[in-house]
């Protein structure tokens, strides 16, 4: 573990030993003996039950619901319509920012996407209010639905993603185009996809007069406790929020989403607390979704197969409510070194639930179709397509100029390659078989994800006792932040992880941002990490002021925090206990503050991405077209390991996303209704454990010192970067057929 | 309407009337009996998050009636540890981190458990084949991913219950 | 779901006539039954709950040779029998490729002929659909279709039938027991299931209030032991319904196909016996030349329903391939990926 200085007071050090440990999960044994307790485990006295019922239709208003059907159904207590809902203090359409997003919770009878909701049956059992909701029967005044990539006119939007231009240009790409000795140009196209994290959006609430109990999975406490506030008209300290554990976000409990809202409107309306789980179909709407892209690349080189220009073109789909445009062609920004880029994007409005944020996202989509390009680049150019990254390696931001805070990626190709023996590679396709007579083929794609910071804050405490405390509303959602934060929490402190308690998971708690962006280990550790330093900044001011201590008038020298005792940096012989001084100073505790963000001018200085590379074997049944993905290594670099444990978990879960984007994962919309026929776990298609049976993440050694205090950059969405792309280049090196539309399906292939 | 049935639940028989006859094993489970560590995640035999013991056999509670099953016996992922005492394969599931957000883990383990007796009864199980081993947890999803753990975590679990089984019989 | 009468009659008798009530289902392993009812596709107003019959839950080896299997016996159980996967072991294979173990624990061998179709259009209620709402229309028909039917449908249903187990059953002219208000019967497998026609909504040639008992394997089927496979075709590696299956067996003099049994799953509404196929290989060399010849009898009259022309050569090439592997003779033991093209070697045309 390398020192790391204190923000505040550069003199002191802290050394522990927690970060870099490949610790198991804290909440393990909660996990393994199912006593963690997830929301919709909760039970409060007198709780009863609300289910939804959503429209079957895609636009148009519902003109009759049959209520006297639901509440003749015996347990049943209320149904919830536009009719008697109580209105709200916000406009649930008012849109104050761009992490605000428009909800449908029963204010009017318009419907807007298939699976909205369009009432509330609320019951004192589950069954009855499942079965009232679909004794509802609601009759729809219907128009047509507005489907498909085609179906209007497109418009080029006022932002991407969070915030970020719809077009950029460096340099000219018509003049490199033109300017090329080799072109391409392709047209790529990537499916709507959903979410589905295991644990379906739920909500317990509980009123007590205008203070609010909820206990919700969110990846973003602060902001969906602000966002309920606002609705309701009440305090956000008013609301108290339990999330200690989320059973998969992936960016659709990110902020509170319409469901949950209704649930806590359904808890006011009966008196009564609440519980509202969505049912899996009802997961295929009003949560969120990956919005679906048609890609368009064009790519040139010159003689020696350097990039000329790389254009990266997106059409995309939000809703004809809200906006969010999936940023895809912003994946071609950072990795390529092009005298020319351009990226751009445009959108239709269609009749389906707002698109949001999903793992990776505009990255997922668009490294697909960036790393097929490059693939069929390669091969234009005759070169190896590991040769012909190399040779376009990007030495600098390719658009801005700005230098790498750290760059590992030259590492991650000879790493990977040589595990994966990608040496011994034929060039052309076509020309593996295994002993079965499968076709074998091998393909890789380049890794990268921006490293980001939120905002967000900590409070650390030393107690007389020698033991500390570190509290931040931080979000676990599998990502291991109650293991990774306790460690850096540790650290933090100069004391041993049993030492140190770690509180987190609870709205009372200091705001850690949001846990999205791969942003929340770096996010929420710079604030533990200064928090830490604030704290031990004072415990060294009580010691170093203080006669009676051997650190007296170490002040300039500064001191070393470990193990509980502060040492003289330029005389470790000289010590004090924590206990000792702040016995001596007659402390219970002291406490200390601190903030984690973006340094704004290491961010105007450098460019921050995590790279990695992924290599893919695929065997593909000659006759049949079925694939599967027989062995994938990857190997990232992303600064500071907190817990390679932990780490090696998130890459191996990013890759099997991109084994489900390649291969999997589809929505299947009928083109005239606007309905998702595959709203379930059967028939949306996720890997299953036979889908994976080889896999394989190194971690490459890296060291940032811009990024933040720590080092750390994000590994959450990282993975799936790069390998959906080495999965479509490995099956055109086992089939010689390029399939340009995900996912990968076997009727593309056949004939291979 | 009255509707009693005998369950014995992680060792220790239950009465319970039900007044509804469409309780499901897994509604009855996490909503009435308070017994949560059984996920439901598709209701509808899709995800196996709801994986629980039935008589011995692991099924997917979503889809048992529990009217049915009026005498069986069931084991659930609180009846695994009895005593505090890690069952192999949940010590196996943390040391191979094979769980990441946790939602999916207690239908996984009850599976596994199923699995490797299922080896033992049939005499015919997955043994150390790990491919053998995926094909029988593909019954299971994690939408996060953790299938290499879980893998792995089965296949040292598998060895520790044989080796203990041995030194038992020795 | 719905609220019901619940019942748990003691005897096959008690069952029939509880049975016979209109509005009333059986149930059984319930891992079809639950779904249905929870999707508000099916509701039926009593459960006759058949799940302990007396009886019903034995494999019986008949004198003869041939295999009774009660409706009751687990799927799992039946594909774990030692004795019956040696025998037949194509339907051990494919009753092993089939769902989950989970759902295999549960789900029993007359519930599995009884499943209803995927369809999503059959599941999404809000659509029209002739098989839950007869003379409503197809909205499959000009709909997402790319995995329907492309062989015995018609204008009124182009849905397939998605069991694996029934697959080789069909094949090796299995043959289901029936008790009813009016008696006992037996009906060939193959003419079991019905094909749409304009009543779509008649799914087997079972009536109301019968019930399946067993269903009976004849000890000719057992000759196709040594060559005899299952192999289905996904889009995801295990649990996934199959694009398209086929069951093949054969019985080898030598050099020479003495019998042949082929059937087709995830085509028709029924699982599809290409019999004219069957009868071209009497008498021939296993080669690929005549495998290809077979399959192409089986799927002269293919025709596509919608976006799946691509599941009528890839129909035809799982009988070729089906064959061949059949004609290198059945495993030791049932594949690591039971029916998987990546189970094993392929002998490859």
């Amino acid at each position: 573990m390398p020192e790391i200085a204190l923000s505040q007071a550069p003199a002191h050090i802290r050394m522990g030993s927690s970060i870099g440990q490949s610790l198991t999960r804290r909440e393990g044994v909660l996990k393994t003996t199912g006593t963690a307790r997830f929301a919709a485990d909760n039970h409060p006295p007198g709780m009863v039950y609300a289910v939804l019922a959503v429209s079957s239709i895609a636009r148009g208003r519902v003109t009759s619901l049959d209520v006297a059907a639901a509440k003749a159904h015996s347990g049943v207590i209320e149904v919830m319509t536009p009719a008697n809902t109580p209105r709200l203090a916000q406009d649930p359409d008012a849109k104050l920012h761009p992490f605000m997003f428009r909800i449908e919770v029963l204010q009017n009878d318009t419907v807007r996407y298939v699976n909205q909701p369009i009432a509330v049956v609320v019951a004192e059992t589950l069954e009855a209010a499942t079965e009232g909701a679909l004794l509802l029967a609601p009759a729809y005044e219907t128009e047509p639905a507005r489907t498909g990539l085609d179906s209007n006119d497109s418009f080029i939007p006022q932002a991407v993603g969070a915030g970020g231009p719809a077009e950029e240009t460096h340099g000219d790409v018509d003049a490199g185009l033109a300017a090329a000795s080799a072109r391409i140009e392709a047209v790529y196209e990537t499916p709507a996809q959903y979410h589905n994290a295991m644990e379906p959006h739920s909500v317990v609430a509980a009123w007590d007069g205008n203070t609010l109990s909820l206990d919700m999975p969110t990846q973003a406490m602060a902001m969906t406790q602000g966002r309920i506030a606002g609705l309701f008209g009440i305090a956000p300290e008013d609301i108290h929020i339990r999330s200690p554990f989320l059973g998969g976000g992936f960016g659709s409990k990110a902020l509170g989403s319409g469901p949950q809202v209704l649930g806590i409107i359904a808890a006011r309306l009966v008196g009564r607390p609440v519980k509202l789980v969505l049912r899996r179909e009802q997961m295929f709407g009003p949560v969120g979704h990956r919005a679906p892209t048609r890609q368009t690349m064009r790519l040139g080189t010159d003689d020696q197969g350097a990039l000329t220009a790389l254009s990266h073109h997106v059409k995309t789909a939000t809703s004809t409510f809200d906006d969010f445009i999936e940023p895809a062609a912003n994946a071609s920004h950072a990795l390529y070194a092009s005298p020319a880029i351009k990226t751009s994007h445009e959108a239709v409005r269609l009749d389906t639930g707002t698109p949001l944020f999903m793992r990776a996202p505009g990255e997922a989509p668009g490294s697909a179709a960036l790393e097929s390009a490059i693939d069929e680049m390669a091969l234009a150019c005759g070169m190896d397509p590991l040769a012909f990254r190399l040779k376009n390696y990007a030495e600098v931001e390719p658009m801005s100029g700005k230098p790498f805070s750290s760059k590992a990626l030259r590492q991650c190709y000879e790493q990977g390659a040589e595990r994966f023996g990608w040496a011994a590679r034929p060039l052309a396709p076509r020309q593996m078989r295994d002993d079965a007579g499968m076709l074998v083929g091998w393909g890789m794609g380049t890794a990268v994800f921006p490293a980001l910071m939120f905002q967000g804050h900590a409070r650390a405490v030393l107690r007389q006792d020698g033991t500390g405390v570190v509290e931040i509303g931080a979000h676990d959602m599998g990502q291991g932040a109650w293991t990774a934060l306790a460690q850096i929490a540790a650290d933090a402190l100069g004391l041993d992880p049993d030492q140190t308690e770690f509180r987190s998971g609870t709205s009372d708690l200091p705001d850690a941002g949001i846990a999205g962006g791969s942003a929340h280990t770096a996010t929420a550790g710079a604030a533990i990490h200064d928090a830490g330093g604030d704290v031990i900044a004072k415990l060294a001011d009580l010691a170093t002021g203080d006669q009676r201590s051997p650190l007296f008038g170490a002040n300039n020298a500064g001191v070393i925090a470990r193990g509980g005792r502060l040492y003289r940096r330029d005389d470790e012989a000289r010590s004090e206990s924590y206990t000792d001084i702040l016995t001596r100073a007659g402390h219970a505790e002291i406490e200390g503050r601190g903030t984690g963000a973006s340094d704004p001018a290491a961010l105007s200085a450098y460019a921050m991405y995590a790279h990695g590379a992924v290599f893919a074997e695929v065997k593909v049944d000659p006759d049949f077209g079925q694939v599967r993905v027989t062995r994938l290594v990857g190997a990232f670099a992303a600064g500071t390991v907190v817990n390679p444990r932990m780490v090696r978990s998130q890459y191996y879960g990013g890759m099997i996303w991109g084994v489900s984007f390649a291969l999997h994962e589809h929505a299947v919309m009928d083109k005239r209704t606007g309905r998702p026929m595959n709203p379930n776990l059967a028939e949306y298609h996720v890997p299953v454990n036979a889908d994976v049976p080889n896999i394989e993440a190194i971690l490459v050694e890296e060291r940032d010192v811009h990024v933040n205090a720590l080092g750390i950059k994000g590994v959450g969405e990282i993975g799936i970067t790069g390998t959906a792309g080495a999965i479509a280049n490995a099956v055109w090196h086992a089939t010689g057929v390029r399939v340009r539309r995900f996912p990968i399906t076997l009727d593309q292939l056949i004939g291979a | 309407m009255g509707l009693s049935i005998t369950l014995t639940i992680n060792g220790a028989r239950r009465a319970i009337t039900l007044d509804d006859p469409r309780v499901t094993l897994l509604d009855l489970l996490r909503e009435r009996l308070d017994l949560t560590g059984t996920k439901k995640g598709c209701d509808r035999g899709q995800c196996g998050a709801c994986t629980v013991l039935l008589d011995g056999r692991r099924v997917n509670s979503c889809l048992a009636l529990a009217l049915s099953h009026d005498g069986a016996d069931i084991v659930t992922i609180e009846g695994v540890a009895p005593g505090g005492q890690l069952h192999p394969v949940q010590a196996a599931f943390i040391a191979h981190d094979g769980f990441q957000c946790g939602f999916c883990t207690p239908g996984q383990i009850m599976s596994a458990i199923g699995m490797i007796r299922e080896g033992q009864n049939w005499g015919s199980g997955a043994g150390d084949d790990p491919e053998r081993v995926r094909e029988a947890m593909s019954g299971n999803l994690c939408r996060c991913g953790a299938y290499v753990g879980i893998t792995e975590a089965v296949l040292d679990a598998q060895r520790a219950i044989a080796e203990a089984s041995r030194r038992d019989a020795a | 779901m719905n609220r019901f009468e619940y019942a748990r009659p003691a005897t096959l008798a008690e069952a029939v006539a509880a049975g016979a009530v209109p509005g009333a289902a059986y149930l059984a392993g319930g891992t079809n039954l639950m779904d249905l009812m929870k999707g508000g596709v099916m509701h039926p107003g009593h459960l006759v709950d058949i799940s302990r019959l007396p009886g019903l839950d034995r494999i019986e080896w008949l004198s003869d040779g041939g295999v009774r299997i009660g409706a009751l016996v687990r799927n799992a159980d039946l594909a774990h029998e030692t004795k019956f996967a040696r025998q037949f072991p194509a339907v051990a294979e494919a009753l092993l490729s089939g769902a989950s173990a989970q759902l295999r624990n549960a789900a029993t061998v007359g519930g599995n002929l009884l499943q209803r179709t995927r369809c999503a259009y059959f599941y999404d209620t809000a659509s029209a659909c002739n098989k839950r709402n007869p003379g409503a229309g197809c909205d499959a028909v000009g709909g997402e279709n790319r995995l329907h039917a492309i062989l015995g449908w018609s204008e009124h249903c182009i849905a397939t039938n998605p069991s694996d187990f029934c697959v080789p059953l069909t094949a090796l002219d299995a043959v289901v027991e029936l008790q009813g208000p009016a008696g006992r019967r037996a009906i060939p497998l193959e003419t079991f299931h019905l094909l749409p026609g304009s009543t779509p909504e008649r799914e087997t040639m079972m009536q109301q209030g019968e019930l399946i008992t067993a269903v009976c394997l004849p000890a000719e089927a057992a000759r196709f032991a040594g060559n005899a496979r299952y192999l289905k075709i996904r889009e995801r590696t295990s649990y996934a319904f199959a694009v398209v299956s086929a069951a093949a067996a054969l019985r080898l003099d030598g050099e020479t196909i003495v019998e042949a049994r082929i059937a087709l799953g995830g085509v028709a509404l029924k699982p599809w016996r290409p019999r004219t196929a069957e009868a071209m290989l009497a008498g021939a060399r296993p080669d690929p030349a005549v495998f290809n010849r077979a399959a192409e009898t089986a799927l002269a009259g293919a025709k596509a329903s919608g976006d799946n022309a691509f599941k009528i050569e890839l129909a035809r090439r799982i009988v070729v391939r089906a064959l061949a592997l059949a004609a290198a003779g059945t495993p030791e033991r049932v594949p690591a990926l039971p029916a998987s093209p990546f189970a094993g070697a392929i002998t490859h045309a």
